[in-house]
C-alpha cells in the first residue's frame, strides 16, 4: 500500500469514527425519547429519521447542499457569521455519513430501550434514585448491548458511504477523499490494482464489524 | 401507624375504562387488601407507592401526606421512604446478589460495586442466609432466595413501611407455602408496618391482622363473616 492509500484510509476512519460518536449519543437520546416518552408527532418524527435509510444517498447529498452549502440557511448563516464552510472539508464528509447511517443506531437503541422492563426503573424509583441516576444505572446498561450493535452498524456504513458524501465532500485526494470514493476514482482510472486493495480493505473491514455487532445483539446476550 | 387513602383514578380509553376509587384507613400493624385480578389492587399499591399519580384524593402515611390533590402535593416515590417487593422482585439481572441489596443506598449516577455497601448490606446478607450467593447474578438464584434478595434490597433502605405486590405468585406451590411460613417470621423479626394486595385466600389467613376488600375499583364489604370492615364504596 503506497502513502496516499494510507492517508485515504486514515481520513476514512477519522470520519467514519466522528459519525459514530455524534450518533451514538444522538441515536441513544432521540431513541429514549422514542421509547419512553409519549408526544403528538412521535411516529412522524421517528419516519422523517428513518427517511436517510431509503432515500437514494444522492437525494440526501442534494438536501445537504440545500441546507449547509454556503448558500443554504444553515450553511449560509455558518459563513457570514463565522465564516464556517462546510461543503467540500471533511467535515462536511461527517454530516453526509452522520445523516445516512442515523437510522441504524435510531431503530437499534429505540427497540432497546423499548425492551428494559419497566418495573426495573420503578423499582429503582422506589429505592431513591433520581431520573439520571436511573437512566444511568439501569436503563442504559439493559439497552446497552442492542445500542451498542446498532452503533457498529453505524460505524460499518460511514466507512463505506459513497453518495451523499461525494456531492457534500467532493473527492480531493488526501483531505475529502475516503475510501470508497477512492475506489469509484480508482476504477474510473483504470489502475485495478489500487482498487483492489481498497475493496479488500473495506470488505474485511466491515465483515469484522458485523460480526461484532452480531455478537452484540441483544437476541444473543439475552439467553 | 396507619395508611390513610382516599383516591380515584380513572385508566384506559374510551372503549376499556376502568374506575378506581378506593378509600380506607389501615389500623393493623399488617394490612392485606385482597381481590381478584383486574380489580384495581396493584394500581392502588403503586398509587401508595408514588409510581402512579391518582387523578384526585389524598395519601397518608401516619403524619405525612405524600399526595394531596387539593393543595398540588406530589411526593415523588424516591422521597417516600416505602420498600416495595414486586410480584416478580424486579432485580437487577446484571447485577449481583450484593449489589442489588446495596442500589439503593447510593443516589449516584454509578451503581455500587461488587464490595460495596459496608456493614448494612452484610447484616441482610447473613439475617437473610444470603452470604454464600452473594455474588451470583439473581438469574442463578431459586424462587425463595429471589424474594429473599428483594425484601433484603427494600429493607436495607430502612423503610417506614413495606408494600408488598402478591409476593408468592411467582413462586410454585409447593415453594408457596413455605416462603409464607418464612416471610412471615423475618417480618416478625424486621417489625415493620405491612400493605400486602393479595388474590390468594390463604394470605389472609397468615398475613392479615386486618383485611380489606377491593372489587371492581372500590373497597367493599366481605360476604361472610367479616372480622374488620373499613371504607366503603365511593
Amino acid at each position: 500500500m503506497d502513502a496516499a492509500t494510507w492517508i485515504t484510509l486514515a481520513l476514512t476512519l477519522k470520519v467514519a469514527s466522528w459519525a459514530t460518536a455524534i450518533n451514538l449519543l444522538l441515536g441513544v437520546a432521540v431513541g429514549w425519547l422514542l421509547a419512553r416518552r409519549n408526544f403528538f408527532g412521535r411516529e412522524l418524527l421517528d419516519a422523517v429519521l428513518t427517511l436517510p435509510f431509503v432515500l437514494p444517498p444522492t437525494v440526501l447529498g442534494y438536501y445537504l447542499l440545500v441546507v449547509i452549502g454556503k448558500r443554504g440557511w444553515l450553511g449560509g448563516w455558518l459563513f457570514q457569521a463565522f465564516g464556517i464552510n462546510l461543503i467540500f472539508t471533511w467535515q462536511g464528509a461527517v454530516i453526509a455519513a452522520t445523516i445516512v447511517s442515523f437510522p441504524l443506531v435510531l431503530k437499534s437503541a429505540r427497540a432497546a430501550f423499548e425492551g428494559v422492563d419497566p418495573q426495573l426503573e420503578k423499582a429503582a424509583r422506589v429505592l431513591g434514585l433520581g431520573e439520571w441516576a436511573l437512566f444511568f444505572r439501569v436503563t442504559l446498561p439493559m439497552a446497552w448491548p442492542g445500542i451498542l450493535a446498532g452503533t457498529l452498524l453505524v460505524f460499518a456504513r460511514s466507512l463505506g458511504e459513497f453518495g451523499a458524501t461525494l456531492m457534500v465532500a467532493g473527492s480531493i485526494p488526501g483531505r475529502t477523499q475516503t475510501l470508497s470514493v477512492a475506489v469509484y476514482e480508482a476504477v474510473q482510472a483504470g489502475p485495478d490494482s489500487v482498487a483492489n486493495t481498497l475493496v479488500v480493505i473495506i470488505s474485511l473491514t466491515c465483515i469484522v464489524v458485523l460480526l461484532v455487532a452480531a455478537r452484540l445483539a441483544p437476541f444473543r446476550v439475552v439467553r | 401507624m396507619s395508611f390513610d387513602v382516599d383516591i380515584r383514578k380513572v385508566v384506559g380509553g374510551e372503549r376499556r375504562r376502568f374506575v378506581l376509587d378506593v378509600r380506607f384507613r389501615t389500623r393493623g400493624r399488617r394490612t392485606v387488601i385482597y381481590g381478584p385480578s383486574g380489580a384495581g389492587k396493584t394500581l392502588t399499591l403503586q398509587a401508595i407507592a408514588g409510581l402512579l399519580t391518582p387523578d384526585s384524593g389524598r395519601i397518608a402515611f401516619d403524619d405525612a401526606i405524600v399526595y394531596d390533590s387539593s393543595t398540588g402535593i406530589v411526593v415523588p416515590a424516591r422521597q417516600r421512604g416505602f420498600g416495595y417487593l414486586f410480584q416478580d422482585y424486579a432485580l437487577f439481572p446484571k447485577l449481583s446478589v450484593r449489589q442489588n441489596i446495596a442500589f439503593g443506598l447510593s443516589k449516584g449516577l454509578r451503581n455500587p460495586g461488587e464490595q460495596e455497601g459496608g456493614e448494612a448490606v452484610d447484616r441482610w446478607l447473613r439475617t437473610f442466609e444470603l452470604l454464600d450467593v452473594a455474588l451470583q447474578r439473581p438469574a442463578e438464584l431459586s424462587g425463595g432466595q429471589r424474594q429473599r434478595v428483594a425484601l433484603a434490597r427494600a429493607l436495607v433502605n430502612t423503610p417506614r413501611a413495606l408494600l408488598l405486590d402478591e409476593p408468592f405468585s411467582a413462586l410454585d406451590p409447593e415453594l408457596r407455602q413455605r416462603m409464607r411460613a418464612e416471610l412471615d417470621e423475618l417480618l416478625q423479626r424486621v417489625d415493620i408496618p405491612v400493605l400486602m394486595i393479595t388474590h390468594d385466600l390463604i394470605d389472609l389467613e397468615w398475613f392479615g391482622d386486618e383485611t380489606l376488600y377491593l372489587r371492581n375499583g372500590a373497597i367493599g364489604e366481605r360476604p361472610v363473616g367479616a372480622s374488620v370492615l373499613v371504607g366503603a364504596p365511593g
